[in-house]
């Protein structure tokens, strides 16, 4: 026998479906009776982290939320930024991460189709997608699966959309081996004065279901239910959802037409927790009291219980609120994009969602119960064996030649040409995209904007060596790297979306991890004078027990709007000299060479000077005014030698090759493979050379003359004139461009 | 000069088109729901653009040929009227019986977006005839089923009637590894014998104001086309 939706819980069914005692304990208190069995399933899933942010909350208060393009911050379906000229852009950044492990094309299919439902609640054109995949060890076969898994899965629901993936971020180590990250971004197009919010305002309004019928599946926690408390046995139900990019396309269509006809009143996505979440959060925001009847709502199943609609993560689903005389219009379009609408329920007076399932309330809850969890005391604490990790042997380095240390970043796994995943997707539908998948940054021209010259540039990043070794340094460099992203592409950063990945929030250097990973973000963006507008917090990722490498994905949008050019990233002549602005070293603490020469990420990583970063966008940005050519890259994973190599793989001039001068007194590891941020290279005909240096000092940061391109083929490195490393551009590409493919056969 | 634009549940690249000849073309542009069964007699081009129309359930293109606005577009191009399928537009147009052959998934069976070459093979079109014979143009793809497949088993180009491009290298080879996806003999893009019908898998509305711009040649052809024939009116 399954359990009556409206039979009082018990504190077992409580433990069994994740919620803890003392949470039980206070809802009986507050409602002086134990829950219903329907209630108590609303209660367990709003209650989750993953719905709740019960560890991170307290936390998230840290990041600035405000500025002057900020029109939406935290709290709604995406953040929304001022943009000029009456428009705005609405991004966000999600996680779906264990689903893609489980079942990786249905799990990241789903995340992309999740996140643009989130971009179009607020009534917002999606134009632009990004990715930033973290994959386990290459030789494992699981991981080969789950990466050609989550690309076709990704491509397949964005084109399908027509929404352009524009850029996106892949990177493998063995920290994500069972636990793989798929973080999903979507920006869109609006106008600033018609943003849509998740409101059920309006006693009378009618709350409306339209999108795809409701089933079984993703019911979170109910096969848990079902094996604890039903003798009936039930077959397992899939945990992962199923996604139709076709039905998203015309809900995506439809909700815009109904929106531009003013119909709607107040809309969100059931995203996670379906029915339930979207429902209590629309009352809460409104402050308003809903009742709803689940025998209107479609069903794919029959005999679901309450307990089950209310939980069901069937996609493609939205909840609206409409006034009563305009149902009729509403109706109408969504007829012509050939899905259903059903009226559900309707506004009411009080502040309490009451819910009927076969002429029996099931569920009558203050909402406030339900949305303001009892937070979770976390406690933190500082990694024992942290100074350990920080100890880099330099001595055992100096055993080694640089044409051996080249060699190992030249072949580790994370060198390699995205080309075999950026060629599955649709890079430019929406005729939008000027520069993106290859270069530094997306950049993204806005021909909706009568008359505007202004371009978005748009970038994913994070570093989860440096944020394992140093968090709150991992964070700060996250936004960093981002920002000089963006600076490079010719815009200035406007604000940044998160997805904050961590291992379990029980674990006490998880949440030190965590609390420091938010400061460092927060001194960053404070630096810069941008706003965290929206974010997403995925905790308990481990493999094998062990927390993944702490892992917070910078999403990161810019407005370019002095320049009309297209930067060029790769070499564009064999006559330039190459600039190298900003430090002559960096740091090797959890640099891409040492983590393969000591086979572990050690060493402590060198604080970014986020003044320094500032001097730099000012010196990008006084750079992209001048009248000459030239070739632009940052300095990131694998440092100067792989960002000279990159400038070469991805150029178009046949036997590319490049000399890389180690600066008198320079140290040759800290030259070649240090990573601190920001440092630029900057090709340019040597008659502007001197241009270029006049610049730098201005905007006072240091630069140094450490090379030129030729056409020999080869990557030299001198030091005091003497040749020290050669190797051929052709072999490397060769690797470097296959590097990838095994994954795709 | 006027153009309809049709829109299928699922085009997803009906603004691209509208946007490109409407901008670069100054055409008076239309746009018209796939259920609509409107007299076409007054616009001098119909485009069927790209995207998933039916979510390529069934077939890419099978559903949408069925479409009430599709009868419409066939009694058009009967009569001569200009009709221009891009990409899922193409296999939508070869589904509607108005292009011979058909499209199958590509060779990789993988979607596949890029730029690629293209060698002019035609220039005595409506499509074409700014463009040299032997010329190399480059435009996206961005497809996962645009295998060309003809209906007789043709050895040779001469055999085949109307095709207007075929996939190249930069030099204007038609090299197994220029072709993305495996068509046969290498075809893009055909045309119908009366040459009005015209259906392309790459994209000339992305290289219009954009990457190549060789996509300008080809509304170039057309304005050309239409403004002989306004002429000779």
């Amino acid at each position: 026998m399954r359990i009556p939706d409206s039979q009082p819980s018990t504190p077992d069914m409580a433990k069994s479906l994740g919620v803890t005692p003392d949470e039980y304990h206070h809802v009986c208190k507050k409602l002086e009776r134990p829950p219903t069995f329907a209630e108590l399933g609303i209660f367990s899933a709003m209650f989750s982290e993953h719905c709740s942010y019960k560890s991170s909350k307290p936390l998230l208060r840290r990041f600035p939320t405000t500025g002057k393009r900020v029109l939406q911050g935290p709290g709604e379906n995406a953040g929304v930024l001022d943009i000029g000229n009456g428009w705005a852009v609405a991004f966000k950044m999600e996680s779906h991460n264990h689903p893609s492990y489980i079942e990786p094309f249905q799990g990241a299919a789903t995340g992309v189709g999740g996140i643009m439902r989130d971009v179009f609640t607020m009534g917002a054109r999606p134009i632009a997608n990004m990715n930033s995949l973290c994959f386990g060890s290459t030789d494992l076969e699981k991981t080969r699966s789950v990466v050609k898994g989550v690309v076709k899965g990704i491509g397949d629901y964005g084109n399908c959309v027509g929404v352009p993936t524009v850029a996106g971020q892949t990177l493998f180590h063995p920290c994500y081996n069972r636990n793989p990250l798929v973080n999903a971004f979507t920006l869109g197009l609006l106008k600033s004065d018609e943003i849509f919010r998740g409101f059920a305002s309006g006693v009378g309004n009618l709350v409306v279901y339209v999108g795809s019928k409701t089933g079984r599946d993703g019911v979170h926690g109910a096969s848990m239910a079902s094996k604890e408390f039903s003798t009936e046995a039930e077959p397992d139900r899939p945990t992962v959802q199923v996604g139709d990019p076709f039905t998203e396309k015309l809900l995506l269509e439809a909700t815009l037409e109904a929106m531009k006809a003013g119909l709607i009143i107040g809309i969100q996505d059931m995203g996670a927790a379906g029915l339930t979440s979207s429902s209590f959060e629309m009352a809460e925001r409104a402050e308003s009291g809903l009742e709803i009847n689940l025998d209107n709502v479609p069903m794919r199943e029959t005999g679901m219980s309450a307990f089950e609609l209310m939980l069901s993560e069937s996609q493609e689903r939205m909840l609206l609120v409409c006034e009563p005389d305009k149902l009729e219009g509403l109706t109408k379009i969504f007829e012509k994009w050939e899905l259903h609408s059903n009226v559900i329920g309707k506004v009411v007076e009080g502040h309490r969602v009451k819910i009927e399932k076969n002429g029996e309330v099931v569920v009558d809850l203050p909402v406030e119960l339900v949305t303001v969890p009892p937070m979770a005391s976390r406690p933190k604490v500082v990694p024992s064996d942290l100074k350990q990790r920080w100890f880099l042997d330099r001595n055992r380095l100096f055993t080694s030649s640089i044409e051996a240390k080249l060699d190992l970043v030249f072949t580790d796994i994370n060198f390699a040409s995205a080309q075999p995943i950026v060629h599955q997707y649709d890079s430019m539908v929406g005729n939008r995209t000027e520069g993106g998948t290859f270069d530094d940054a997306a950049l993204l021209r806005l021909r909706d904007i009568p008359g505007s010259k202004s371009k978005l540039a748009l970038t994913v990043d994070c570093n989860p060596r440096i944020t394992w070794l140093a968090p709150r340094e991992g964070g700060r460099r996250s936004v960093a790297e981002a920002a000089v992203n963006i600076a490079i592409m010719g815009g200035d950063p406007i604000g940044i979306t998160d997805c904050l990945n961590f291992g379990s929030p029980e674990n006490p250097e998880v949440m030190w991890q965590f609390e420091e990973a938010i400061e460092g973000i927060s001194e960053a963006c404070e630096a810069l004078k941008i706003p965290v507008i929206s974010g997403n917090v995925s905790f308990y990722n481990e493999t094998d027990g062990v927390p993944i490498y702490p892992t917070p994905m910078i999403g990161m949008a810019g407005l370019v709007t002095d320049t009309q050019r297209v930067p060029k990233t790769s070499f564009a002549s064999s006559e330039q000299d190459i600039l190298l602005i900003g430090p002559a070293e960096g740091g090797l603490g959890g640099s891409v060479m040492t983590s393969l020469f000591f086979k572990r990420e050690c060493g402590q990583p060198e604080d970014t000077d986020l003044n320094l970063l500032n001097r730099m966008l000012k010196f990008c940005e006084r750079l992209r005014k001048t009248k000459f050519s030239y070739s632009i890259h940052d300095v990131s994973d694998g440092g100067l030698a792989t960002a000279m190599l990159e400038m070469a793989l991805h150029s178009a001039v046949p036997g590319i090759g490049f000399t890389a001068k180690i600066p008198q007194g320079a140290d040759p590891d800290r030259f070649l493979f240090g990573e601190t941020i920001p440092r630029v290279l900057v090709a340019i005909d040597p008659g502007h050379r001197t241009e270029i240096e006049t610049l730098a000092s201005q905007a006072g940061v240091g630069f140094t003359l450490i090379g030129e391109t030729n056409e020999s083929g080869e990557m030299k490195v001198l030091q005091g004139g003497l040749e020290v490393a050669k190797r051929p551009v052709a072999a490397i590409r060769t690797g470097w461009e296959n590097r990838w493919k095994p994954c795709f056969e | 000069m006027k153009a309809a634009v049709i829109t299928f549940p699922g085009s997803n690249c009906d603004d691209d088109v509208v946007y490109t000849l409407r901008e670069f073309a100054k055409f008076d542009v239309t746009t018209l729901w796939h259920q609509e069964r409107p007299a076409l007699g007054e616009f001098q081009l119909v485009v069927v653009p790209g995207g998933f129309s039916y979510g390529d359930y069934l077939r890419s293109g099978a559903v949408a040929a069925l479409s009430p606005v599709m009868e419409k577009v066939k009694e058009y191009a009967g009569n001569g009227g200009l009709v221009l399928g891009i990409c899922n537009g193409f296999q939508i147009l070869c589904e509607a019986r108005l292009l011979p052959g058909a499209l199958a998934k590509n060779e990789s069976s993988k979607f596949q977006c890029k730029d690629v070459y293209l060698k002019v093979e035609d220039t005595n079109t409506p499509w074409t005839n700014q463009m040299k014979p032997g010329e190399v143009v480059q435009y996206p793809i961005a497809h996962g089923d645009g295998r060309y497949v003809c209906e007789i088993d043709s050895k040779s180009l001469a055999d085949v009637d109307g095709v207007l491009l075929t996939y190249c290298d930069a030099k204007g080879k038609n090299l197994p590894e220029a072709n993305p996806n495996g068509s046969q003999l290498a075809i893009a893009g055909i045309s119908n014998k009366a040459r009005n019908v015209f259906g392309l898998m790459p994209h000339p509305e992305r290289a219009t104001d954009l990457r190549s711009q060789h996509g300008k040649k080809l509304w170039n052809s057309l304005l050309s086309h239409l403004n002989a024939k306004g002429g000779n009116a």
